[in-house]
């Protein structure tokens, strides 16, 4: 069972470094995709190995996915819009709501 | 766990772990985006061997088929934006990246190396031991204790806002 910790662990942090380091706007939603699927995993393995006797964690892996697939459809939808209106989706340049 | 299965979870282990820190430091967006779809493919098999299988049926059509068809399309509409590292306030930024993502590792890894998890006596993690079908629709369809009627309309809510506000923000005007 440590082992999917651990593999969940390096998902969620090279999602997070990913998160912090790149400029694309996509790039950091696909970040923030691997963050969310190892929260799933670590669900699932948490529910299978302890208490394999209910079935908790997987029904909220199962939420988890649905609130990500929704949350990455309205993300991308504002990212279209975003590229729509100013033709550049690099996060250092997105600042027009600052002044 | 049997031979066969260490092997396999070591096999879509390495798979996982290096395609998800490909998909992160890869310039190519087009190219993250693929392996992130090996990373979600790998974690549908991952799912398929704790015996999970219709979560893992969820995650490859959820996941797989939708969002990262979501992703293409929107990576194929938008320019690329040129990574480049050459800019003094990027490379510390990726530097204070690295160092958070390390320090992060080898604090999680410490908790979880460290306590000690009192396994049940757990036979359902070999063999064929599937939830059945009729037991997932009882549970997310009841109102009882362990079933989970309310947050299942709750999600139909949400994502029926998502539709409208997809369409509000995406339309054109």
């Amino acid at each position: 069972m440590e082992h999917y910790l651990i593999l969940s662990s390096i998902m969620f942090f090279t999602g997070i470094y990913g998160f912090i380091t790149r400029k694309n706007m996509l790039a950091v939603l696909i970040s923030i995709e691997l963050i969310l699927n190892s929260v799933e995993i670590n669900f699932s393995v948490f529910n299978r190995y302890l208490y394999p006797e209910g079935m908790e964690g997987m029904i909220f892996s199962l939420f988890g996915i649905a609130i990500s697939a929704a949350e990455t459809a309205v993300a991308i939808a504002i990212i279209i819009n975003i590229y729509r209106n100013l033709k550049d989706i690099n996060v250092r340049r997105i600042n027009k709501m600052k002044n | 766990m049997e031979t066969a299965n260490i092997i396999v979870f070591y096999l879509l282990a390495a798979v996982v772990a290096v395609s998800s820190i490909l998909a992160v430091t890869s310039k190519k967006i087009l190219r993250a985006a693929t392996f992130l779809l090996f990373v979600l493919v790998g974690t549908a098999g991952l799912y398929l061997l704790l015996n999970y299988h219709f979560l893992a049926a969820v995650q490859l059509s959820v996941y797989a088929g939708g969002i990262l068809v979501l992703f293409i399309f929107a990576i194929l509409l938008t320019k690329p934006v040129i990574d480049s590292v050459h800019e003094e306030h990027d490379r510390r930024k990726s530097v204070f990246g690295i160092f958070t993502a390390i320090a992060g590792i080898a604090l999680t890894l410490f908790v979880t190396l460290k306590f000690k998890y009192n396994y049940a006596d757990n036979t359902t993690i070999s063999g064929d031991h599937e939830i059945s079908m009729k037991l997932i629709g009882n549970a997310l369809m009841g109102t009882d204790k362990y079933q989970y009627l309310l947050p299942f309309e709750a999600l139909s809510v949400l994502l029926l806002a998502c539709i409208i506000g997809g369409i509000l923000i995406a339309r054109k005007r």
